[in-house]
């Protein structure tokens, strides 16, 4: 049987489930039914050919969740750790036992008790609202699968006191696997938040995972967001990541693109209040095969918002970039002011990049621009440095940090910048040899 | 020439001009001083028209017209200039083109032929001489990349060549080093006749060493608390505007 | 705020001053599209029997294709069943000189300011005049013809270059390209034709004026301009249409080939009628423009200035096949009340160092919606491509659109392509600078608008600058109170 009629089936048994999150599902199902999965003529999906992780006989996450244990979490621990909220999803399911929730000011609890809780309103409202700006069968996948997800949220004037590390561990020592974590992030007013994310799969075998988080960030709440992918070089993965700042808020997003086989993201900011600001960085640096694709969306539907976003692209060996960078200003989204630029060296003569800004303006009185540099090392530089002394390759990748910094610098938590420095120069050490 | 008769404006609701009353006849200099946020600058825009103000009360009189009835461009062509306090840059279009245009613009508004290409070159070199300004500055786009010393002295070209009956040079030294303040007074004196009047805003004192005012006036909390010759502005440069405000704070 | 700026929304109608009708007598033929139609043509054009197969092969395929809907532009369908393929201004003879060309046909052209009597006094330009569906005359041609230069209309070209029409016809924009491409493949009409042999500098402006005057009419015009080695040729199209209710059609295929150190530089203003205020009637531009840079050194650049038609869809696009070979694209396009216009370019480096540079200027007023759209790219052969894009729009008003879709494909790493945009308005502090200065806002705003779009209107041939300055002012006039 072809995996997409295996989780056809598993979709159309989930549907048939009676509990809160059916209706959310047989909604998502129809949209999938209609869409299908992305063919390259579909705009958003060009250039990354998602449709072929499906060819391989992908398998439909178990419901348990023991079989990954503690010991098999430590190679992707990430710096903090210890004091952190964890979360800790299996194959896309949450794993309570390996999970630890210090902060009193977090809730954690099921998608389904949510829908029973006092924030049933809340989750109705936001759950698959990322779709209303993904119209693909990607997104509606994971909606239609909905299982294991988890709501949380930071109360009200509360920082959380510690930051909460998110870890999506793919089980694939015996089987290809497909694993769909799903997590609504609630901010209220005035709340803080750092976050950590990373992936990690484990055995040989190849893995999808498609993953969703919708977070909605309340009136003067903050969001620091941080997004490592470093999995294995034959795990491939969506990551959807949709923000709504519904009031007056703070948003700082950086992801860190390493290894992966597909690796694409979407990062949605819907700011829907007056004076929101948001910054959007992303580092992406890859070797091999890897295909990277960073798709962001950022929509200015009310005035007076800021937004920056800045991503970076070091593509080695034979790797393919891609960044879509869509900024819509809305008519009444008057005073906004929205900036964007990407730009990528391609140190290999096998590597490539396709790029595509897009800024969509309704309203007059705005201040936008955008612009985009595909490019190699700057022969002066290098030049500069051999001068000095420094051989060419130690001097490339003197240059090639040097260009990254601008991204790691957002990286505020110093225990996980120096982290993700260490990656990033034994990366480029490799890119160098 | 200029009658202030009780005039009161403000932005937004807020008021800032609070009734101010303000003579201007031909051939004299008038320097309007006072502490920021007086209300000097919002004094300049509302003669000028700029159309964020609103003018709530009084009336002001320009050479027997109902000056608040006209359009800012109206107002130019009545012979009102206002030297802004920061130059608008408009990238593509050179001075000589703006200039031209404006020219025959307010030519037009008085009934006069429009200059032909020849003469208003003419008219332009001698006024280029007259204000000490370089002609590569006037081809290049408007304000576009001008130090701050460049951009007041093209709004002082622009007052010669445009011959107003009444300049108001808005801070017109704010940012600008002792050698660029004598040269744009300099521009300003030789425009003078004894048939158009200045007035001055500004801060400080200094650029009255260059311009010489017949009449210094203090602008306080939207009005004028205070009004004298050139030595009023020696005495304020002494004591500094906390004597003002604590003179007026409840006025 | 008082009257000058309030009233930025208040969008009063301009007048397109080319819309007034000929009265022509014209030859049709029915409306409707079927292979019968295009024989009629091809008969009518007294055309070899294989172009009218290479016609009837354009049919058959667009017959397959559906329409393009991937452009930022909505419009009515158009029902291809209902429009005339073939107008052509009755003439009792074949006219020998312009002399004996129909005076009223003269007078039209003198309205639209082109007199093609007095071209040789005036402006020193060769004109080649199309009407609807055909060529009414070209000047200059004998003084031309001195040089080895071929500038005569694309019937005659049939006729007397049959081996050039041959080899080049459909050589960059296959039939098959598009569906427009296709369309026009198989019903075009007219059109001109140029070459400029080895080494020859073209000494005048060629241009070709296009019009529309017949009702119901759609214009398929196909260009082709041939520069053989180390030749140089500028060349300007204008169009007009008089102002009706009902959209009409234009899809028109322009092909350039640059050979060895050949150049090509080639200026649009185009300027059909783009419906009332309402958004009634108007053109439907659908045109496709491609050039290739074929030999090593060879340069094409594109200029247009877009100020007419109810919907545009364009792409003058180089191929730049030629080691070192150069492609450029300058462009203003302005769009007021409801036209849509998706326009941009396509940059593809084949060749090694090859060069290109775009620069785009978009300015929307009214409720009119203006997109960018280009493609980039990079090949893996092409060794040390540069390109540089600028795309720039300026907003006149708060219910018009601006849309930037740049396209960027890099398979080379010695490649450096940068891409810049912005987006802005004109400031209210700009407009009331002007004021202040004696200047009233109509004509502020036109200053400020002629700055912003300077880099490309200073590609204009001198000729046309001018004219297309006041165009652009005529475009915007009533877009800010």
């Amino acid at each position: 049987m072809s995996t997409v009629t295996t989780i056809k089936e598993k979709m159309d048994l989930l549907a048939a489930k009676a509990d809160q999150l059916a209706p959310v599902r047989q909604a998502a199902l129809k949209a999938f039914n209609n869409f299908g999965l992305p063919a390259p003529k579909h705009e958003e999906w060009k250039y990354t050919r998602i449709g072929n992780v499906f060819n391989l006989p992908l398998q439909w996450a178990p419901d348990q969740v023991d079989a990954v244990t503690a010991e098999d979490l430590k190679p992707f621990l990430l710096p903090g750790h210890e004091e952190a909220n964890v979360l800790v999803f299996v194959n896309g399911v949450y794993a309570s036992a390996l999970s630890v929730i210090r902060s009193a000011s977090i809730e954690c609890m099921s998608l389904e008790a949510a829908m029973d809780s006092g924030y049933a309103e809340l989750v109705a409202a936001n759950l698959g609202h990322s779709g209303k700006y993904l119209t693909d069968g990607i997104n509606a996948l994971s909606t239609a699968s909905l299982r294991g997800g988890v709501f949380l949220t930071v109360k009200r004037s509360k920082d959380a006191e510690h930051p909460l590390f998110v870890y999506n561990i793919t089980d694939a020592r015996q089987v290809n696997m497909l694993s769909q974590p799903r997590v609504l992030l609630h901010l209220a007013e005035n709340a803080g938040l750092q976050m950590m994310e990373t992936y990690g799969t484990i055995g040989s075998q190849e893995s999808f995972t498609n993953q969703v988080m919708e977070v909605v960030v309340e009136k003067d709440a903050r969001f620091e967001y941080y997004k490592i992918q470093n999995d294995a070089a034959h795990a491939s993965q969506v990551s959807t990541t949709h923000i709504r700042q519904t009031g007056k808020s703070f948003v700082h997003a950086v992801t860190i693109s390493l290894n992966g086989a597909i690796v694409r993201n979407n990062l949605n900011l819907v700011m829907e209040a007056e004076y929101c600001d948001s910054h959007m960085y992303g580092l992406y640096c890859m070797q091999g095969k890897s295909h990277i694709d960073n798709h962001t969306i950022v929509d200015n539907v009310m005035p007076h918002c800021e937004s920056n976003e800045f991503y970076k692209g070091i593509m080695g060996d034979a790797s393919t970039g891609v960044f879509n960078g869509k900024i819509f200003v809305r008519q009444d989204a008057q005073k906004t002011n929205a900036f964007q630029s990407n730009k990528n060296v391609l140190i290999s003569d096998d590597a490539s990049v396709n790029t595509k800004p897009q800024l969509e303006i309704f309203a007059d009185d705005v201040k936008c621009s955008h612009g985009c540099t595909i490019g190699r090392l700057d022969e002066d530089g290098i030049f500069y440095l051999r001068s000095r002394g420094i051989p060419d390759q130690v001097a490339k990748s003197l240059l090639l940090h040097s260009f990254a910094m601008d991204i790691l610098e957002q990286i505020k938590p110093e225990p996980l910048r120096n982290y993700v420095d260490r990656l990033v120069s034994e990366r480029l050490a490799y890119e160098m040899e | 020439m200029l009658s202030i008769k009780n005039l009161q404006a403000g932005i937004e609701g807020k008021d800032i001009l609070k009734g101010i009353n303000l003579d201007i006849k031909p051939g004299e200099v008038h320097a309007i001083m006072g502490p920021n946020g007086s209300g000097k600058s919002t004094l300049a825009s509302v003669l000028a028209g700029r159309q964020d103000y609103e003018v709530t009360g009084g009336s002001v009189e320009f050479n027997g017209k109902d000056l608040l009835e006209f359009s800012p461009e109206q107002r130019a062509g009545e012979g009102l200039f206002l030297a802004f306090q920061y130059p608008v840059e408009i990238p593509g279009l050179s001075t000589v083109n703006f200039m031209k245009t404006a020219v025959n613009e307010v030519r037009k508004y008085r009934g006069e032929e429009p200059l032909d290409a020849v003469a208003f070159l003419k008219l332009m070199k001698e006024k280029m001489a007259l204000v000490n300004i370089s002609k590569e500055l006037l081809t290049r786009s408007l304000n576009e990349g001008f130090s701050g010393g460049e951009k007041k002295r093209n709004e002082v070209f622009q007052m010669a060549m445009l011959e107003p009956k009444l300049a108001i040079l808005d801070e017109t030294d704010s940012g600008l080093d002792i050698d660029a303040i004598r040269i744009a007074a300099h521009g300003v004196n030789a425009i003078r006749t004894k048939d158009n009047a200045v007035l001055v805003i500004t801060h400080y004192q200094r650029l009255l060493d260059y311009i010489v005012p017949d009449f210094v006036h203090v602008l306080y909390n939207g009005r004028i608390v205070k009004s004298g010759t050139k030595e009023l502005a020696l005495e304020l440069e002494e004591t500094g505007y906390d004597q003002i405000k604590s003179d007026y704070q409840f006025a | 705020m008082n009257d000058g700026l309030s009233t930025i929304e208040k969008t009063i109608a301009s007048d397109y001053k080319y819309g007034f009708t000929s009265d022509l007598e014209a030859e049709s033929a029915p409306k409707g599209l079927n292979e019968d139609i295009i024989r009629f043509i091809s008969a009518k054009k007294n055309e070899p029997g294989w172009l009218l197969e290479w016609r009837l092969k354009a049919y058959r395929h667009w017959l397959t294709m559906t329409e393009p809907n991937w452009a930022n532009v909505n419009y009515p369908k158009v029902d291809f069943q209902d429009v005339i393929y073939y107008s052509a201004p009755k003439q009792r003879v074949k006219p020998n000189s312009l002399d004996e060309v129909d005076p009223e046909l003269l007078r039209t052209f003198e309205k639209l300011g082109i007199s093609m009597a007095e071209q040789k006094r005036l402006t020193g330009v060769a004109v080649d005049a199309v009407i609807d569906s055909v060529s009414v005359g070209t000047s200059f041609k004998e003084e031309l013809a001195e040089l080895g230069i071929i500038f005569c209309s694309m019937s005659e070209a049939v006729q007397e270059h049959p081996e050039l029409i041959k080899k080049y016809l459909g050589s960059v924009v296959p039939m098959t390209d598009n569906f427009y491409s296709a369309l026009n493949s198989a019903v075009f009409t007219d059109g001109s034709f140029c070459y400029i042999p080895k080494g020859v500098r073209c000494p005048m402006e060629l241009s070709t004026y296009f019009r529309i005057n017949a009702e119901n009419t759609g214009q398929f015009e196909r260009t082709l301009i041939v520069a053989d080695e180390s030749s140089y040729v500028s060349y300007l199209e204008g169009c007009t249409a008089p102002m009706r209710d009902e959209n009409q059609l234009h899809a028109a295929v322009v092909e350039l080939i640059a050979l060895d150190h050949a150049e090509i530089k080639y200026s649009t203003v185009q300027n059909w009628y783009p419906g009332d205020k309402d958004g009634k009637g108007g053109i439907y531009n659908f045109v496709t423009k491609r050039g290739i840079c074929q030999g090593a050194h060879s340069k094409i650049s594109w200029t247009q200035v877009e100020t007419g038609s109810a919907v545009t869809w364009k792409y003058p696009s180089c191929i730049l096949k030629g080691d070192y070979s150069v492609g450029e694209f300058y462009s203003v396009a302005v769009t007021n009340h409801h036209q849509q216009a998706d326009t941009g370019t396509k940059m593809i480096h084949l060749g090694k160092n090859t060069r290109s540079r775009i620069v785009s200027k978009g300015i929307s007023a009214g409720v009119s919606q203006n997109s960018y759209r280009g493609l980039v790219s990079v090949s893996k052969n092409a060794a040390n491509a540069r390109n540089f894009s600028q795309c720039d729009s300026l907003l006149l008003g708060d219910r018009c659109g601006a849309h930037t879709f740049p396209y960027i494909e890099v398979k080379n790493s010695s490649a450096q392509v940068e891409h810049e945009a912005t987006t802005s308005k004109i400031g209210e502090d700009q407009i009331f600078y002007c004021n202040q200065r004696g200047i009233d806002t109509e004509t502020a705003v036109a200053l400020i608008v002629n700055g912003f779009a300077k880099e490309v209107m200073n590609q204009l041939p001198m000729e046309f600058a001018v004219e297309a300055q006041k165009l652009l002012a005529i475009t915007l006039e009533g877009s800010v109170g």
